[in-house]
C-alpha cells in the first residue's frame, strides 16, 4: 500500500501492535538534558531498573548553562545539573558537560555528531526534538513518564498520527530564510493547525533548502502544534552526514544510503491535509505578538484588533498588543529593540552565525542595543572562532558566548529585563518566555542582524539603502539558501 | 508498581469540589529533581489553615482520601499524583474525576474510585462522625466499605485490570521483552549508537 514518508519511517519501528491497544514503537536514539530527566532516572531507581540500551542514549547539559565563563550559580540550575551528571554515572549513560567539546543544545549536537540519520525514531524529553525530522527521522517531544519508558525499554506506546503536507514551492527571494519559511506556514495555518499530524515539508524550496536551514524548518513544527515535522532525505542529507563521527562507513554506509533513498511518499500516498505556500512571495517575516501564529512581513504594521474576523482571535491580539506594548498601525519597522539574541535550537548553528556576522561585518551594534550570540553547541563555537566569525562580532559590539539554550528560554542568567524588547532567532514569543515582562519578537538570522545594526526592527535590506555596497550583502544570504 | 486486590485504611473526609492540582501540589514544588519528598507540598496553602482536615491528627496515617467532585482538574502536572501517593494515600474516592488526572494516577498506581455523590456524602458523614475510621477499597468486588455503608464504584475494565496485576505502562511492555528483543536483533548494523564513534 502506498504510504507517507512518516508512516514508512512508524512501520519499520512497530514492535507490538494489537487490536484496539496503542502500537509499540522501538526508539533508535533518546537525548536527555538535565531538565525533563531527573524523575525519570528517580523512577527507574525506586522500581530497580536498568536503562535497556546506554548506547542509544545521550545526555548533554544544556537549559541551564551559563553562557559566561565560570560556575553555574543559580542553586536550582546547579541541583538540576548535579543530577544528571550523577544519573548519567549511575547509568552508564554517556554525557557531554558543560566545557566538552561535544556539550551543546541537544538538537545541535545529535545531528552534529551524525547520530540523527534518515528512517529513525528519535525522541528527547523537549518539544524541539522536530528537528531531527530535518533527516527524514520520525523525532518528537515526550514527557517525563515517556522518558522513563524509553529508558526501561527502549520503546514507547503511541497512538497513530495523522499526516499534513506542507507544500513550498518556487524559489526564495534573496535575503529570505528558513525561518521566514517557517514563520509563514505558522502565521498560515495558526499554533493548533497542526495539532494531531506529523508535518512533511516538501516542494522545490524545501528540496533547495541546506540540512541547517532544513533543521530550522522542522524545528518550529511543534510551534504550529505538530507532532513532529519532516523532510524526505536526499543527496543534501547523504553530503552532510557523510563523514561525521557517527555516521556509517564502508559498506554500511553504503547500505544505508540504498534503505535511506527509499524513504520518500510514495506519489500515490494520500496526506489526511495539504496546505500550499508560495516560496517567491515571501518576504523576511517577523512576529508582532505573544504566540509564533502572530507574525507578519517586516513591511507590515502592527495589526488592529477590531480587523480580525473571530471573536478569540481579536481578544489574542488585543491582549498580546497590550503585553508587547504596541500600537496598531506602527510599522514594524519602526519597533525599537534593547535586545538581539542569536542562537538557540532555532537558529545557532555555523550558518546561522555565518549569516548574521556577514550583516554586521562593518558596522556597529546601535547605541543603547547588546547583542547576544551564542552559539548552539562548543563546535559551532570553535568553527565560527576558526573563520573569525567571533571577531566580527565583537569588533560590531555585539558579545560572544560560551554555547547553550540561553535566553531562548532564560533558565540561565540570560534574560530580558521587565518592558525590555527583543528581537530573537529563538522559537518563542510566549509572554515571560525570555525573562519575566520581557517582549520577543521572533526573526532570521538575517533580520536579527540587521536589527541590531539600525536599532529598529530591519532586514539586510534596509543597511543596503543606508549605502552599504551591494556585493557583501548578496553573500549574507549564501549561507541558508 | 504494586498490585492492588483491596486496601483497608484510615479515610480522610475532603469536603471541597473542583480540587484542582494547583491546590494539590503548587508550582513552586515542580523544580525538584526527585519523585519522593512532594508529600510536603500536598495541598500547601490549604494546610496553612489549622482546621484543614490534614492538619488534624487522627488523620495522620489517611490513605483514602474521598473528596467532592471533579477531583484533580487542572494542570498536567504528574507531581499531583506523587505528592498524594508520597503522603501515603492509596485511593481517592470522588464522583466525577478530571481526565489526565485519571489517567495520570491509572499509570502510578494509585485507584481513583468513582462512587455516586450521594454515597460520597455517607461516606463524609460517617468518617466525620468516627474520626480515624477505616475504610475498606475493595477492587476485585468494585466497592467501598465504611461501617454499615456498601457504596459501588466504577473504574474501567482496563485500568482495574493493570492495578489487580500491579502493571504500570513500564512493567506492561516489558511483558513483551521478548518482541523487544526480537526486534533489536533485527535492526540494521548501520544504525547508530552513542559509545564512542
Amino acid at each position: 500500500m502506498a504510504g507517507t514518508l512518516a508512516e514508512k519511517v512508524w512501520d519499520a519501528h512497530v514492535v507490538r501492535r494489537a487490536e484496539g491497544e496503542p502500537d509499540l514503537l522501538y526508539i533508535d536514539l533518546h537525548l536527555l538534558h538535565e531538565v525533563t530527566s531527573p524523575q525519570a532516572f528517580d523512577g527507574l531507581r525506586l522500581a530497580g531498573r536498568p536503562v535497556r540500551r546506554p548506547d542509544l542514549t545521550l545526555a548533554t547539559e544544556d537549559h541551564n548553562v551559563p553562557t559566561t565563563p565560570g560556575p553555574i550559580t543559580d542553586p536550582v540550575s546547579k541541583i538540576q545539573v548535579e543530577t544528571l551528571r550523577r544519573n548519567c554515572e549511575e547509568f552508564g549513560v554517556r554525557l557531554y558537560p558543560m566545557g566538552d567539546a561535544d556539550q551543546g543544545i541537544v538538537h545541535v549536537v545529535g545531528p552534529q555528531l551524525g547520530l540523527t540519520q534518515p528512517g529513525m525514531t528519535v525522541v528527547c524529553g523537549d518539544s524541539h526534538t522536530s528537528t531531527h525530522g530535518a533527516f527524514g527521522a520520525l523525532a518528537f517531544g515526550i514527557g517525563t513518564s515517556e522518558v522513563e519508558h524509553v529508558l526501561a525499554t527502549q520503546t514507547l506506546p503511541l497512538k497513530p498520527f495523522r499526516t499534513l503536507a506542507v507544500n513550498v514551492r518556487g524559489a526564495l527571494p534573496e535575503g529570505v530564510t528558513a525561518k521566514d519559511i517557517v514563520l509563514a506556514v505558522i502565521a498560515k495555518i495558526g499554533t493548533g493547525g497542526g495539532q494531531g499530524y506529523v508535518i512533511e515539508y516538501r516542494g522545490d524550496a524545501i528540496e533547495a533548502l541546506s540540512m541547517e536551514a532544513r533543521m530550522t524548518v522542522c524545528n518550529m513544527s511543534i510551534e504550529a502544534g505538530a507532532r513532529a515535522g519532516m523532510i524526505a532525505p536526499d543527496q543534501t542529507t547523504f553530503d552532510y552526514l557523510r563523514g561525521r563521527p557517527h555516521a556509517p562507513t564502508g559498506a554500511d554506509w553504503d547500505a544505508a544510503v540504498a534503505e535511506w533513498t527509499a524513504l520518500r511518499t510514495d506519489d500515490d500516498a494520500v496526506f489526511d491535509a495539504e496546505v500550499d505556500l508560495d516560496a517567491s512571495a515571501l518576504t523576511p517575516f517577523v512576529t508582532w505578538g505573544t504566540n509564533p501564529g502572530q507574525g507578519l512581513p517586516l513591511s507590515a504594521s502592527v495589526p488592529d484588533p477590531e480587523e480580525f474576523a473571530d471573536e478569540s482571535d481579536r481578544l489574542a491580539a488585543a491582549n498580546a498588543l497590550a503585553y508587547m506594548g504596541l500600537e496598531p498601525g506602527t510599522p514594524l519597522r519602526d519597533i525599537k529593540v534593547d535586545t538581539v539574541f542569536v542562537g538557540s535550537c532555532t537558529n545557532g548553528r555555523i550558518e546561522d552565525l555565518r549569516a548574521a556576522a556577514t550583516v554586521v561585518q562593518g558596522h556597529r551594534v546601535a547605541d543603547g542595543v547588546r547583542m547576544l550570540v551564542v552559539p548552539g553547541s562548543a563546535k559551532v563555537r570553535l568553527q565560527a572562532e576558526s573563520e573569525g566569525l567571533d571577531k566580527v562580532f565583537t569588533e560590531a559590539g555585539a558579545e560572544w558566548r560560551l554555547p547553550g539554550c540561553s535566553m531562548c528560554l532564560g533558565m540561565n542568567p540570560d534574560t530580558l529585563a521587565p518592558g525590555e524588547r527583543s528581537a530573537s532567532t529563538s522559537n518563542r514569543n510566549f509572554e515571560g518566555r525570555q525573562g519575566k515582562g520581557g517582549r520577543t519578537h521572533l526573526v532570521s538570522p538575517l533580520v536579527a542582524a540587521a536589527t541590531a545594526v539600525r536599532g529598529t526592527l530591519s532586514s539586510p535590506a534596509d543597511l543596503e539603502t543606508a549605502g552599504r555596497p551591494q556585493g557583501e550583502l548578496a553573500s549574507a544570504t549564501t549561507g541558508e539558501a | 508498581m504494586d498490585a492492588f486486590e483491596t486496601h483497608t485504611g484510615v479515610g480522610v473526609p475532603l469536603r471541597r469540589s473542583n480540587v484542582d492540582t494547583d491546590q494539590i501540589i503548587p508550582a513552586e514544588y515542580l523544580k525538584r529533581v526527585t519523585r519522593t519528598g512532594f508529600e510536603d507540598g500536598l495541598f500547601a496553602a490549604w494546610r496553612k489553615d489549622e482546621s484543614f482536615v490534614l492538619n488534624n491528627p487522627v488523620y495522620a496515617d489517611g490513605s483514602v482520601l474521598v473528596a467532592g467532585p471533579d477531583f484533580g482538574t487542572g494542570s498536567s502536572r504528574e507531581h499531583a499524583v506523587w505528592a498524594l501517593m508520597n503522603w501515603g494515600f492509596r485511593v481517592v474516592i470522588s464522583s466525577r474525576f478530571a481526565d489526565i488526572f485519571r489517567g495520570n494516577s491509572g499509570k502510578q498506581g494509585l485507584l481513583t474510585a468513582i462512587v455516586s455523590q450521594d454515597d460520597v456524602e455517607l461516606i463524609w458523614k460517617y468518617l466525620e462522625n468516627s474520626p480515624g475510621a477505616e475504610i475498606t477499597v475493595d477492587l476485585v468486588g468494585r466497592t467501598v466499605h465504611a461501617g454499615e455503608i456498601v457504596a459501588p464504584f466504577e473504574i474501567d475494565d482496563y485500568t482495574r485490570w493493570r492495578l489487580l496485576e500491579g502493571l504500570d505502562d513500564i512493567g506492561l511492555t516489558l511483558r513483551h521483552e521478548d518482541l523487544v528483543a526480537d526486534f533489536e536483533s533485527h535492526r540494521p548494523s548501520h544504525k547508530p549508537v552513542t559509545t564512542p564513534a
